[in-house]
């Protein structure tokens, strides 16, 4: 076989990349330990649980076109508890606390990149939250 | 798909030109990705001049595309029988051209991941909506048409009678594609040197001289380098075509000039006053468009007298001066200059830096590249039958 | 036509397109509406409460006083910059204004006389987005990223924005900027109650909606220190700004164009 040496460096070559993900999570130490994450303390959801958790992207796309297009900045949840509509203020700064701590941990866990908005929005982690769940008239960060 | 193959089969010269090919379209790609993760500020756009090359080229090769409506209607309206042979390579250069062109708008853009936004949210009164459909279904248009007719010859068929209709419907198809683009600039209010009447004209009348011209140096350069033969008379008659489409686009320039600089009105005039003698001391496109205006009346003398048109060497240096003319005048100049003076009265030049040309060159090489596969097919096919 | 193997596949491929197709004209058509799955949840409420009702549309507008204006100060363009986290960029190619300074003779190139007014020759001038009754920025975006929002004010949508620059080409005034670069670094004081933009989309300035629904004036209105900035509703007989126009010569820039500026200048 002429090729021998040829074939076999295709050969190793194509083993090496399917079976990267292997070698690649070994070299980045990567755990199989799961987000832990911190939830906001004794305050209540703008949504049920389990609705968050399937579907915060379309509920934060509705908020989001809401109050650009619409011009609709307060929102009325379904046990009657005012919002004032915020990606920064209001989903961070108010009940979430920290992109890092909440967010990320999730995001990370399954290697699902968080979608652009904090290119733009601010990520305002660190800072303390306000307890009110009355509207608060604010600015939309 | 299935006669892919005959691309993969050449000469040496052929390999090497794909390989430079790819080169270029390698090199562009590693800049595009800059361009990407930089912004658009790593090309020499700027607040007042916000669109540069890139749509300069879009808008030259929309005509370029619009082109193949020069021998498809003479052949399938007016039984011009010469050009039978060569619609297939018009309606592949279509191909290749609103190709090119879709690449010019997604490297333009500042969020091209969204660029679907478009089709999402279908604006009626955007003149952007409307060149997306046209393009698109010039693209579906002549894909549609240019394979089934290769098919047919490839199997020794007559094309199927519904063929008919759809060429004769990509005829208007064509003109509406750059009427439309057209129209993305002549009606802006705040931009006199683009908001006129005679700019789709323009447009039409340099498309159908640029692009027959490129076909006639297409035709020739196959001649050269494979059995296809044109012939000669198929030839002639595009020659005469771009004789007439450039005596109406140097026509219409001087239009346009007159009103410009005959009524005085320093809107109107300021912008041409740029282009040829510049403002404020500002000259960047000055010898640019000098060269177009002498490059077009050499190419009208060269194709005006039927001696010098026939005579094939001649004509290839004519059809190479209007393509030339035409790409400097369109391609270059009047995007750019349709921004100065700005709103705010003020000359800002515009220079294409080297990142931004390297993007040009890749999406010229996706095209060539397309064109080559697409001829080379073609090609091969004739020569087996 | 014959049933060949290729024949079938043909067939097959066109009808999964049909079908395809079908989904992707309703998914347009889906996309096109908000849906608000959320359970249980009642819908939102505009700012300010009640929406409408017998009042007749509001109309924003500006008048800018020459008089008062132009007295080397930059309190307004300060106070938008800071509220909006509009960047500084020293690469005047790539600059980002929102409200600056023009000369007059740039401000009103067709409008001004050979022998012009002493205290109007090189008098530097204030120029914003004019928020036109009938712009043909909105016009011609293939997104509808940008629109003229029921009361006069031309908005911004950054989340759909992609950036092709054609509201740029489309504005008369040259009001909008677009972003080359990232502006994060070059902003010099983070205002955290507002967002930032990112690059590759078109920004300019908004009449401070975001204050307007909070029943307060812009923040070049409230910073002049001059009060050379009247703000209010046009369409309101009784508002400041009416009161303005009623008594002064204004001008705006090249009416002959048909937009309709809210925005005018009082001499």
């Amino acid at each position: 076989m002429r090729d021998r040496a040829l074939i076999f460096a295709g050969l190793f070559l194509f083993v090496a990349i399917v079976t990267c993900p292997l070698w690649w999570g070994i070299a980045a130490r990567t755990s199989t330990q799961g987000p832990e994450l911190k939830l906001a303390e004794g305050k209540t959801c703008v949504a049920p649980a389990d609705y968050m958790r399937a579907s915060h992207m379309q509920f934060l796309i509705d908020w989001r076109d809401g109050k650009v297009r619409q011009h609709h900045s307060q929102y009325t949840a379904y046990n009657g508890a005012h919002y004032n509509v915020s990606l920064t203020n209001t989903c961070l700064g108010q009940c979430h606390g920290s992109k890092k701590q909440f967010c990320d941990q999730c995001h990370s866990y399954v290697a699902i990149s968080t979608p652009s908005c904090w290119d733009c929005h601010q990520d305002v982690s660190g800072k303390t939250a306000t307890m009110a769940t009355a509207a608060v008239p604010g600015r939309m960060p | 798909m299935y006669m892919l193959d005959k691309a993969l089969i050449g000469s040496r010269r052929y390999w090497g030109w794909i390989a430079l090919l790819l080169i270029l379209v390698g090199v562009g790609f590693v800049c595009y990705c800059w361009q990407l993760i930089v912004g658009l500020g790593i090309t020499g756009m700027s607040r007042d001049i916000s669109w540069g090359i890139y749509i300069g080229q879009f808008t030259f090769f929309v005509g370029i595309a619009a082109s193949a409506v020069m021998v498809v209607l003479p052949y399938y309206f007016h039984n011009m029988k010469e050009f039978g042979k060569i619609t297939i390579l018009g309606e592949f250069l279509a191909i290749a051209a609103v190709i090119m062109c879709m690449l010019f708008i997604f490297v333009d853009m500042g969020q091209p991941a969204r660029v679907l936004n478009v089709l999402f949210y279908p604006t009626l009164h955007s003149m952007m909506f409307w060149d997306m459909i046209s393009l698109g279904g010039y693209l579906l248009l002549n894909a549609v048409i240019s394979a089934v007719m290769l098919d047919c010859e490839y199997k020794h068929l007559h094309p199927p009678r519904w063929l008919r209709p759809v060429v004769l419907f990509s005829v208007p198809w064509a003109i509406s594609i750059h009427t439309v683009t057209a129209f993305l600039y002549n009606g802006l209010p705040g931009r006199s040197l683009w908001l006129t009447a005679i700019l789709a004209p323009r447009f039409l009348a340099s498309a159908f001289a640029s692009g027959p011209a490129l076909l006639i140096l297409l035709c020739l350069l196959l001649r050269r380098l494979t059995s296809f033969d044109a012939g000669n008379e198929a030839i002639r008659k595009l020659g005469i075509i771009v004789a007439y489409a450039m005596s109406l686009n140097v026509f219409f320039l001087l239009l346009e000039l007159f009103t410009a600089l005959y009524s005085h009105v320093p809107e109107h005039s300021a912008a041409f006053r740029y282009l040829f003698f510049g403002l404020e001391g500002k000259h960047p496109l000055v010898p640019v468009m000098w060269l177009s205006v002498i490059m077009a009346a050499a190419a009208l003398v060269a194709l005006l007298v039927p001696a010098l048109r026939n005579d094939r060497r001649i004509l290839v240096v004519a059809s190479a001066l209007v393509f030339g003319s035409l790409w400097l005048d369109k391609g270059m100049g009047l995007i750019v200059a349709g921004f100065v003076p700005s709103p705010l009265g003020h000359v800002t030049v515009y220079t294409p830096t080297a990142p931004e040309i390297a993007i040009v060159f890749g999406v010229w090489a996706i095209g060539a590249l397309i064109l080559t596969v697409f001829y080379k097919i073609t090609t091969s096919i004739r020569e087996a039958n | 036509m014959k049933i060949t193997r290729m024949n079938f596949l043909r067939v097959l491929g066109g009808a999964v397109l049909a079908a395809g197709a079908g989904k992707f004209v309703k998914g347009i058509g889906d996309a096109a509406q908000t849906p608000s799955g959320v359970p249980g949840a009642k819908n939102f409420a505009t700012a300010g409460g009640a929406t409408g009702g017998d009042r007749a549309p509001k109309r924003w507008g500006m008048a800018i006083d020459f008089g008062k204006c132009g007295k080397g100060c930059n309190d307004c363009m300060r106070a938008c910059r800071s509220a909006h986290n509009v960047p500084q960029i020293p690469d005047a190619n790539h600059e980002i204004k929102w409200i600056w300074e023009e000369p007059y003779e740039k401000v009103f190139p067709y409008q001004r006389t050979d022998y012009e007014r002493q205290d109007l020759v090189g008098r530097p001038l204030l120029v914003l987005c004019n928020h036109c009754a009938d712009p043909p920025c909105t016009r011609v975006c293939p997104t509808q990223a940008t629109w003229k929002r029921d009361d006069g004010i031309v908005m911004m949508d950054y989340h759909r924005c992609i950036g092709c620059r054609y509201c740029v080409a489309g504005c008369p005034y040259g009001s909008r900027s677009f972003n080359w670069v990232d502006p994060r670094p070059y902003i010099e004081t983070m205002n955290p109650q507002f967002p930032t933009r990112t690059k590759g989309v078109v920004e300019k300035c908004n009449f401070c909606e975001e204050r307007l629904a909070d029943g307060l004036l812009p923040a070049c209105v409230e910073a002049c220190s001059q009060k050379a900035l009247v703000f209010g509703d046009l369409n309101d007989e009784n508002s400041a700004v009416r009161q303005a126009l009623k008594s002064r010569y204004a001008m705006q820039r090249t009416p002959e164009l048909g937009t309709g500026p809210s925005v005018f200048y009082l001499t």
